[in-house]
């Protein structure tokens, strides 16, 4: 802690940190553009320049950039200085020089950095009577809008897109006030995050495309605090919502997982709220018939069904907590499906059991950006979880962190840490059958088949620790890289471990948790994270159920007369064969869901649910994170969140059939959820994700709708020209309108938009920060449900290593080892029904081994029959493999599956 | 009884209440005059139904009672106001002779008692309404009603010790020579402001000074209730306006014209006087009107008694 | 007290003046062309509609009764729907102030009684008008940086034509 004092204010303020920081903290308003607290400063703007006094006796001061000096203690400032006051002045006036006459039409204005430190500085009256330098605009792709004219160069975009998130395809060009920020050529942005262009960009070069089509201004729209469905990662975002239609979602920062950043995935994948494909009314099948009925009719159908015999509940990792809990208690735990395969159930539970067991750290995404050695085994985690991969991106450069430290050199200090990072070596190991997006920052990467990289994994664990248990006839090259492995990772203050489900393979994942464990002998901070496919994945692994598959036995026994299937698209668990037995089997189908899934069409009830956008509940992110999300939408009545759906259902039932559950008597989600904490303790502390719906603020709910919110009397009088209440819902401590509390020390959790006096734009988060880039005044947005504090791995107290080490994989000359290739775009089931992602998603192709490219196409042989696909090699791929789109070409995950290729010529020994 | 006398009871009323609407609209005439205006003038002749279809307009408007009001007392209140204006005009003098109820011989001391009265009507509804304006409208108007009372009586004090009597008729009679407004110039002043603020007409309207209180007292009042606030009112400015052309003005008495037609002229005169004064006149703060009351119209009434006793004193001893 | 009675006396003298009003509606009084009546929406010189759905009449607007929702043609912003409940418009102008596109004018016509509240529900075809309205000249989008069919990039008033990232010149 040091003071410095600004402006002749004593402002208590931390040492490490830029005085651009520190007068920010402090609460002083102080235009800047080019720093970022996510970026660091590189002082290219000149916009934040202050008066600093060498002593009390200087009265002359100098002019400093802010964001490039380091505080010193007691160091005195003066941001109102006049000579620093015109100064800032004059650099906006020489920024809006060329910039073009288009608020009206640019959809930054009304959440514009530009515009808001305009104002800030006084900038009012152009003077300049020239003519303006215009640029022509790229097509960037399906998700990012550009308009150069209106750029004041900051870098920020190519700092951020080149730097920070590792893409190449973004630059700058030409020079002076001509330079250019885009692409060589016209072409769609490549890289996974180019979204956050749009909230980096503090001017409206950088616009969201999808939501310019439906564009409305910031302070028109409701907001949401809300968590990203797309991932088990479970990013925070803010869901935007105007006329009940959501608009767009925004980053919302959560200090330990996504901070400022969200993947193009999460920020474009919402788009299946508002698609074609939406279910919107019950549906009846009558005759073969899809018909629309009334909720009553509905529900008296399914009181019907219900005592013709035995009611079977399946859900999914996608549907909320509650929803998934509320048809536990519906159909009991003996009729409770998960919705998952038998195989994906285990890798979920063993992931769930390895984490609880693992006696080191489980990181937070924040954390694992300064882990100093990362091995990632069997998951290309830039495609399963996007948001995480960044997040070892950044890792990378920890040994440039400590070579600046010693080189005094700020951490802050981007371009100076960047140039000295050019030197340091990376210590980040990846281990993949195929190419990930993080082989160019990585010291290492190995392509094997799964079950070799388990191996691999159990060696270096082996070679970290020699209790784990060995593996025999390891290849001299493995067992030499096994060592290698084994002391980057010793040799590390924070050694991290990544894998995941992606290959469907436990012993991987086993193989990763003896790695962690094994250095946690040495290194108690050693953390472990393993990557889960869904958003609620990690829930429902916690809450439990029977698998797919022991539903299909029942059914096919004749002893399922209905069969509620919730959020789920059994045809991308199941093959089609089974779905089709399934459908033959059970006489009553009802489903419930937002989407329609081929199950549709054969259920007897289809039931319209909420989506994460228009509902309340609860997440179980692959760290145990609970997370709630609220609704910004509120939709027309039959449309209603899952588990009021099932509390409906339960109502309808005759009075004898009523679960003893108390399901029928909650009456908002925070009964349900405590009901859900008194039945599984494990889960309890998920009640305090987020504060309860009677949480006030002097009394008063909690705005979701910014004070300046216009059409309040006019927005739905062509329905009814009198004045209706706003919408509102038992389940938040919102209002869905602009009356009430907010203010920057709200609950982390309940953040629902970024706005404070003078800042309009997302910026206006440093407010809401206790400290920049530190944690949310409010305290913190969900709680961790796992805590591996009582684990140990010592000598008293060994780790139970997995001792089942695969044998090595051995292709066969006529089939192959068919190999996920999990797309971010393309493989996630929900955002695929959004226009943009399905537009940026790439047709299916066959990965094969760079030598086994034959011709341009090939026929693999499924269970479901054959696939005839365009061939790509894949380089490193390892010989008998194929790399398959996950869910593009069968359905159903069945990873990894031995199958047929016709037109491979030649099997091929392994190298 | 006779049959006239209860043909009187029953036609003076609605006499008096067809005159206060009429003067409803009177008034807007007038301010339209005094402002460039025009007025109401499209229902009827020259506008004058106007009246008629506000009356009709006020007896279709809904009747609300808030919930939070003193029911009783709610009603009670414009019932009081009404009636304690109506009752004084029973012993105005019309012309000799002719008055409803007659020369009383307390008659002055009546028309004391009755605008006294008058003030519960208005306390009365500000305390019933129970909402913030009414009260301090209520409180305004108490206050102002009260302190007013006393000038008003100090100030009828010379009129009462020139004519030796207080009855109206002895007093028009006393000004067959000269009228009181001469030697009593002092005493009609500190009246007629008393008057003003008795019957809370602009310029001295505090009570319901609607860019402050809402409407004063009467902020919770609709359809007929506060119709007859309305109408009280101006009959209390009728009220005053004879009270002054008797008491001041001679009554009566004029050459020429028949003596009802001259009680008609001077009275009628004064109501204009009224109209043209809240034409003209911003209303003053509340201390302001306070202070004038205490400061300038006590002493100047105090003056008034003593030099008229004085100067009866001297004639008689003389 | 002197003051007052003079006021008393001019203001009787008021009797004598000219009325000020007139006798509306058999006399029409002169209403200028900034009086503030019925709203509109005006149209570019080249007859397209002037506003761009930049939404900041709405949002000046003190009783919230505009709304619109922005669409977009060929780079050109034009809003959707635009909707002004005229049963809430206390007429302060506000809107036109704030429009920065002329595309919203108040005009002299106060004549807009309705039986039916719901009929004082105007819709964009019923603000619409063919002309410039007030200001014949002013175009947005020759001042403004996007192209539009027929105005180029770099096109507008002061702009140069855009800048050839390949030339090697300084
Ligand atoms: S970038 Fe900002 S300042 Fe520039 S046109 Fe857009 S809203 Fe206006
Ligand atoms: S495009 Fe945006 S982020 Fe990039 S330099 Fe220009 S203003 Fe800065
Ligand atoms: S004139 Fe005023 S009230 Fe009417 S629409 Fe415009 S801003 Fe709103
Ligand atoms: S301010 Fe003008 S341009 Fe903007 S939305 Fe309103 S009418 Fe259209
Ligand atoms: S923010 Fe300091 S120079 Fe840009």
């Amino acid at each position: 802690m040091t003071t410095i004092r600004i402006d002749g204010r004593d402002c208590p303020t931390r040492s490490d940190i830029n005085l651009l920081q520190a007068c920010l903290e402090a609460g002083a308003n102080l235009p800047y553009f080019c720093w970022h607290p996510e970026l660091g400063s590189v002082g290219a703007c000149r916009q934040c320049a202050i008066k600093q006094f060498s002593g009390p006796e200087d009265r002359k001061g100098r002019i400093v950039m802010a964001c490039m000096t380091p505080v010193s203690e007691n160091a005195i400032i003066s941001i109102d200085d006049p000579e620093a006051r015109d100064f800032r002045a004059g650099v906006i006036e020489w920024m809006m020089v060329n910039h073009p006459h288009d608020c009206p039409v640019c959809e930054e204005g009304s959440e514009c950095h530009l515009q808001d430190m305009t104002v800030m500085t006084g900038h009012n009256t152009r003077r300049y009577r020239f003519t303006k330098r215009t640029h022509r605009n790229q097509d960037l792709g399906p998700f990012v809008k550009h308009e150069m004219n209106r750029c004041i160069a900051c870098y920020r975009c190519v700092r951020f897109y080149r730097d920070y998130a590792g893409g190449d395809d973004l630059a700058a060009f030409a020079s002076h006030d001509n330079v250019y920020f885009g692409r060589a050529e016209d072409g769609t942005l490549r890289n996974a995050f180019s979204g956050n262009l749009v909230e980096i960009c503090p001017t409206g070069v950088f616009t969201d495309k999808p939501f310019s089509a439906v564009y409305t201004r910031k302070w028109d729209m409701r907001g949401a605090p809300s968590v990203c469905v797309h991932c088990a990662v479970g990013c925070n975002t803010i869901v935007n919502a105007r006329e009940e239609t959501l608009r767009r979602v925004l980053n919302r920062y959560n200090t330990d997982i996504n901070r400022y950043v969200l993947c193009d995935r999460g920020r474009f994948g919402h788009g299946f709220i508002n698609a074609p494909t939406r279910i919107r009314t019950p549906l009846r099948a009558i005759d073969g018939q899809q018909v629309p009925v009334p909720m009553a009719d509905a529900l008296t159908a399914f009181a019907r069904m219900a005592t013709q015999g035995r009611i079977v509940g399946i859900v999914s990792p996608r549907a909320a907590l509650e929803t998934c809990f509320s048809l536990h208690a519906l159909v009991g735990p003996e009729h409770f499906s998960t919705g998952q395969t038998r195989q994906e159930q285990e890798c979920t539970e063993l992931a769930h059991t390895l984490l609880t067991r693992h006696p080191g750290a489980l990181p937070t995404l924040h954390e694992m950006e300064s882990a100093d050695a990362v091995l990632v085994l069997g998951e290309d985690v830039c495609a399963t979880a996007p948001r995480l991969g960044l997040s070892l991106r950044q890792s990378v450069r920890q040994a440039s962190f400590h070579t600046a430290d010693n080189a005094k050199v700020p951490r802050w200090m981007d371009a100076a840490v960047r140039t000295l990072g050019g030197e340091c070596p990376s210590n980040l190991h990846i281990l993949t059958p195929a190419p990930t997006d993080l082989d160019n920052v990585a010291a290492e990467t190995f392509r094997a088949a799964p079950d070799d990289i388990a191996r691999l994994g159990f060696a270096i664990a082996y070679a970290i620790d020699p209790f784990a248990p060995p593996v025999t006839d390891l290849t001299p090259d493995d067992a030499a890289h096994a060592a290698r492995i084994a002391q980057a990772l010793m040799a590390a203050r924070k050694p991290l471990v990544v894998s995941g489900m992606q290959y469907g393979s436990p012993t991987l994942m086993q193989a990763t948790a003896s790695i962690a464990a094994a250095l946690v002998r040495t290194i108690p901070a050693a953390g472990l994270s393993l990557v889960l496919p869904e958003c609620n994945s990690m829930g429902l692994a916690m809450l439990g159920g029977l698998p797919l598959e022991t539903v299909m036995e029942q059914a096919r026994a004749g002893e399922i007369s209905t069969l509620v299937v919730v959020e789920n698209d059994l045809t991308r668990h199941l093959d089609l064969a089974d779905v089709a037995d399934l459908v033959a089997a059970v006489p009553n189908i009802v489903v419930i869901d937002h989407t329609m899934t081929p199950l549709c069409q054969h259920a007897s009830l289809v039931l319209p649910i909420a989506t994460f956008s228009e509902s309340n509940g609860t997440l179980v992110n692959q760290e145990g994170r609970a997370q709630r999300f609220f609704q910004a939408v509120f939709p027309p009545a039959p449309i209603q969140a899952g588990w009021r759906w099932i509390q409906a259902l339960a109502r309808s039932l005759d009075p004898s059939m009523h679960p003893i559950t108390g399901l029928i008597d909650w009456r908002d989600l925070d009964e349900a959820l405590a009901a859900l904490a008194m039945a599984f303790p494990d889960l309890a502390p998920a009640v305090m994700a987020a504060p309860e719906a009677d949480y006030r603020i002097n009394g008063e709910k909690l705005r979701s709708q910014t004070y300046r919110a216009s059409g309040r009397t006019v927005i739905r009088s062509f329905v009814s020209v009198r004045d209706q209440p706003p919408p509102a819902s038992p389940d938040t401590p919102f209002s869905s309108s602009m009356e009430g509390a907010y203010e920057p020390d709200m609950p982390g959790a309940l953040v629902p938009y970024y706005q404070t006096p003078a800042w309009n734009s997302v910026q206006a988060l440093n407010r809401f920060q206790s400290e920049i880039g530190g944690p949310m005044r409010g305290g913190p947005s969900g709680i961790r449900l796992l805590s591996p504090a009582e684990n140990q791995n010592t000598e008293a107290q060994p780790y139970a290593y997995a001792t089942d080490i695969p044998a090595p994989y051995i292709p066969q000359a006529d089939t192959v080892l068919v190999l996920p290739d999990t797309r971010l775009f393309g493989s996630e089931e929900l955002s695929m029904f959004s226009p943009p992602i399905t537009a940026r998603s790439s047709a299916p192709t066959l990965g094969l081994p760079a030598s086994a490219t034959g011709s341009g196409r090939m026929v693999l042989h499924l269970e479901d029959g054959p696939h005839d696909l365009p061939v790509e090699p894949v380089p490193g791929l390892p010989e008998g493999t194929v790399l398959c789109p996950t869910h593009m070409v069968a359905r159903a995950f069945r990873f990894p599956r031995i199958a047929r290729l016709e037109g491979l010529t030649d099997g091929g020994e392994r190298p | 009884m006779t049959s006239s006398a209860l043909l009187t009871i029953i036609l003076t009323p609605l006499l008096l209440l067809a005159l206060a609407t009429l003067l409803t609209w009177v008034e807007r005439r007038l301010l339209g005059l005094w402002q460039d205006r025009h007025g109401p003038n499209r229902v009827g002749p020259g506008g004058m139904f106007q009246a008629v279809a506000d009356g009709i307009k006020i007896l279709f408007k809904q009747d609300w009672i808030p919930p939070f009001a003193d029911r009783d007392v709610f009603i009670l209140a414009p019932a009081i106001g009404m009636m304690t204006a109506l009752l004084s005009f029973a012993v105005i003098p019309i012309t000799m002779g002719t008055g409803i109820a007659g020369d009383l011989n307390v008659g002055l001391l009546f028309i004391l008692a009755m605008m006294g009265l008058g003030v519960y009507a208005v306390v009365l509804a500000g305390w019933s309404s129970n909402s913030k304006f009414a009260l301090l409208g209520g409180m305004r108007a108490a206050a102002q009603m009260i302190s007013y009372e006393v000038f008003m009586g100090l100030a009828l004090l010379g009129v009462v010790m020139m004519a030796g009597s207080f009855s109206l008729h002895d007093i028009v009679t006393a000004q067959a020579g000269l009228w009181f407004i001469i030697p009593q110039c002092l005493g009609f002043g500190v009246f007629l402001l008393a008057g003003i603020a008795e019957t809370h007409r602009l310029p001295f309207d505090l009570p319901e000074g609607e860019n402050e209180l809402g409407a004063g007292f009467h902020t919770e009042y609709s359809g007929m209730k506060f119709g007859m606030f309305f109408i009280a009112e101006y009959a209390g400015i009728v009220l005053v306006s004879s009270l002054v052309t008797t008491l001041y003005l001679g009554g009566w008495r004029g050459p020429l014209l028949p003596p009802a037609v001259w009680f008609l002229l001077k009275t009628g005169g004064m109501v204009a006087f009224f109209i043209l004064l809240r034409a003209s006149l911003p209303r003053p703060r509340y201390d302001q009107l306070m202070a004038l009351g205490w400061k300038v119209l006590l002493p100047l009434s105090l003056l008034n008694v003593m030099a008229t006793g004085t100067i009866l004193m001297l004639r008689a001893s003389l | 007290m002197f003051n007052t009675l003079r006021t008393l006396l001019l203001t009787a003298l008021h009797a004598f003046h000219r009325r000020a009003t007139v006798q509306y509606p058999e006399q029409q009084p002169y209403l200028p062309p900034r009086y503030r009546g019925r709203i509109v929406l005006s149209r570019d010189p080249d007859g397209e509609e002037r506003c761009v759905a930049c939404n900041l009449c709405a949002v000046a607007c003190p009783v919230d009764c505009i709304s619109l929702q922005k669409t977009e043609t060929d780079g050109r912003w034009r809003p959707e729907y635009f909707r002004i409940n005229f049963s809430r418009c206390i007429f302060c102008g506000f809107c036109e102030e704030a429009c920065p596109t002329y595309a919203i004018q108040l005009t002299p016509d106060f004549e807009m009684g309705e039986y039916a509240r719901p009929n004082l529900v105007y819709e964009k075809e019923d603000l619409l008008i063919s002309g410039t309205g007030k200001y014949p000249d002013y175009s947005f989008y020759n001042v403004a940086g996007i192209p539009i069919p027929g105005k180029e990039r770099g096109a507008s008033e002061r702009e140069r034509p855009p800048i050839d990232l390949h030339s090697l010149l300084p």
